[in-house]
């Protein structure tokens, strides 16, 4: 069974059809990539998954249970995680709170715990303290943990949104363009990272990405938007050679013969 | 994490040195009487409302200019509490003659059961404290004055914490003036005549345990995990919402523990000053509050106490120079009104130190 399905998903933001009919799945620890050009509704379609936009018709399903128009919260809580586009890190908090703040969810103690302070409390923000650390260690951030997160260094802002949506500990975690901005070692390094994570804490993966050596790497299973229409879904191989996929990002050869005649 | 527990103790020190300090005070009566005595307490009041709103307005950035209106709620319902005021209930609708407008009158009647419930609970707190000590009946009022004002807390928090920034402001402004209105309006509470003859409960140690509580809480609530939340409502709310954090909770949250602190505040300046009129709790007395926590630095919980501190003596400073004979008299006129300098230093500060006075101090590296 599939852990994630949309099915005929639309959004319209007034007479604009943002994202139209579409529908795909991803099983339970698969890598796909999400790909298309520019305004394609890729980022659209994060946000309809992630609960930031209610679709206006169409369902989707988290391991069998529907999450369309739910909270954001609520959805992070069912196990999915993500990152965005444009880095949003809360810039007045160290790298330390950043993570810590996502292990809120899974809180045993409430406000009279954290305003009374007894053993129970100390222990669980020592054991905070270890997973996040222990994440941040995977991530090569672990010396930067009392600097401010606006202070590191681009890539590392990207690695560290990625650690703050592990601490969620979710089951799907949605990468919007982790690889923006990196230079081509980096991205090397990062493409290794995504695929250690996903291995390790066992976990789907959704990746949009424009650096097409990151997607073809790594994605197991490719899909394709354009225009917010779904044009093209495969593996990487079938992808490349897709006629519709080429169109859509090199546009169609010119007719041999003019059109309309003059 | 080293200080993790250390906070608990922190506090109750405080509190024994409050009580030592108290006990030294009272064996001078003429201390009791002086007008530093007045002073101290004064900056005591200021320090527990400008720590609750700079949970608001601070820590979780959700900017409130209505914090004088929970501040009313506590000062006029603590009083009611001290001075035996039983609220007569209301009347339901009368139902002879109903056609169409039984709609109205369902909702009439409806709105008097809620209020009469409450009403119900005010009096028999009233008639169940009857017998008990004085200072049992002033922490019962305390008590009883911080839980009011929570209460209106959450009941303006819920619908308006839907709004963001000069929105939100415009919003709990309109609250406090409603929260005003009303108390005008209130026969048993005084309406425009206010409250005469509140017992003179308030001393050092009520409103420094107080003021040390509400530092205690503020502190402790931002610096845990649990209140990592606020930090990141304030910070980036999608962000906070896709990393599962319920933003809405934590809003309604921050302004209902800055409401009740705001009311405890209330009920010790009415117990302080004997005789309390709506007329003081008006948005200028907001703006005191709001220029203490903009001052100290948002979000800084020393630069906030150092700040109202100085905004408590200010005024009083501003008083003595306002008498001084030898000094030209325009310059005696701009200290008698504290508003011109609130502007100035507001307009001074914005230029010189966006981030407050004290913005930056009392962090450790990069923390907020």
């Amino acid at each position: 069974m599939s852990l994630l399905s949309l099915d005929n998903v639309t959004v319209q933001f007034g007479g604009l059809k943002a994202v139209s009919e579409v529908s795909f799945s991803i099983a339970a620890g698969e890598l796909v990539g999400l790909i298309g050009p520019n305004g394609a509704g890729k980022t659209t379609v994060f946000n309809l998954i992630t609960g930031v936009y209610a679709p206006t018709v169409g369902k989707i399903a988290f391991d069998g249970k529907a999450v369309a128009g739910k909270r954001p919260y609520l959805i992070t809580a069912r196990g999915i995680a993500r990152t965005f586009q444009n880095i949003r890190l809360f810039p007045s908090m160290t790298v330390f709170d950043n993570v810590r703040c996502a292990c809120n969810m899974h809180l045993k103690h409430g406000i009279s715990h954290a305003l009374w302070r007894g053993a129970k409390v100390a222990a669980e923000e020592a054991r905070i303290e270890a997973e996040v650390m222990e994440l941040l260690g995977i991530f090569d951030l672990a010396d930067d943990r009392d600097a401010n997160c606006k202070s590191l260094p681009y890539g590392a802002q990207r690695r560290l949104e990625i650690v703050r949506a592990l601490a969620t500990k979710p089951r799907l975690l949605l990468l919007d363009e982790p690889a923006a901005g990196m230079n081509p070692t980096e991205k090397m390094e990062l493409m290794k990272l995504i695929r250690f994570v996903q291995e390790k804490f066992a976990l789907a993966v959704l990746l949009v990405e424009h650096d097409m050596k990151v997607v073809m790497g790594i994605c197991e299973r490719i899909a394709v938007l354009d225009y917010g229409q779904k044009i093209a879904e495969g593996t990487p191989a079938e992808i490349r050679a897709n006629p519709k996929v080429i169109a859509a990002y090199l546009g169609k050869e010119v007719s041999p013969e003019p059109i309309g005649g003059t | 994490m080293r200080e993790f527990e250390r906070t608990k103790i922190v506090l109750l020190v405080t509190i024994a040195l409050v009580a030592l300090l108290a006990f030294v005070c009272n064996r001078s009566p003429e201390f009791l009487q002086s007008r530093i005595y007045d002073i101290l307490l004064g900056i005591g009041i200021s320090i527990i409302l400008a720590e609750g709103l700079n949970l608001v307005n601070g820590y979780t950035g959700q900017f409130s200019l209505g914090h004088a209106g929970f501040m009313a709620v506590g000062a006029f319902l603590g009083s009611a509490m001290s001075l035996g005021i039983a609220f007569p209930y209301l009347d339901g609708p009368t139902w002879a003659g109903a056609g169409w407008t039984v709609i109205f009158k369902v909702l009439q009647q409806g709105f008097a059961w809620l209020v009469n419930a409450f009403f119900w609970l005010h009096n028999g707190i009233i008639a169940l404290s009857s017998g008990a000590p004085g200072w049992a009946k002033f922490l019962i009022a305390l008590i009883y004055g911080g839980a009011t004002a929570a209460l209106s807390g959450l009941l303006v928090g819920v619908p308006s914490l839907r709004l963001k920034g000069d929105y939100l402001a415009i919003v709990t402004l309109g609250f406090n003036e409603i929260i005003r209105v009303i108390i005008q309006n209130a026969e048993p509470l005084g309406a425009q005549r206010g409250l005469t003859g509140v017992p003179s409960n308030t001393n050092f140690f009520w409103v420094f345990a107080f003021a040390a509580l509400t530092i205690y809480v503020v502190h402790n609530l931002v610096h845990s995990t649990y209140g990592r939340g606020f930090l990141s409502v304030r910070d980036d709310e999608i962000a906070a919402e896709s990393m599962g954090i319920n933003t809405t909770k934590y809003k309604v949250l921050a302004f209902v523990v800055g409401a009740a602190f705001a009311g405890v505040a209330g009920t010790l300046f009415a117990h302080q000053k004997q005789y309390i009129n709506p007329e003081s709790f008006n948005f200028i007395r907001s703006v005191d509050i709001v220029v203490m926590v903009i001052l100290g630095g948002m979000g800084n919980t020393v630069g906030v106490c150092i700040a109202a501190v100085l905004l408590t003596i200010l005024p009083e400073i501003l008083r003595d120079v306002a008498k001084l004979e030898w000094l030209p008299i325009w310059l005696r006129e701009v200290a008698e009104n504290r508003m011109i300098i609130y502007s100035l230093i507001l307009i001074i500060l914005m230029l010189a130190r966006p981030q407050g006075l004290f913005g930056g101090w009392g962090k450790k590296k990069g923390a907020a």
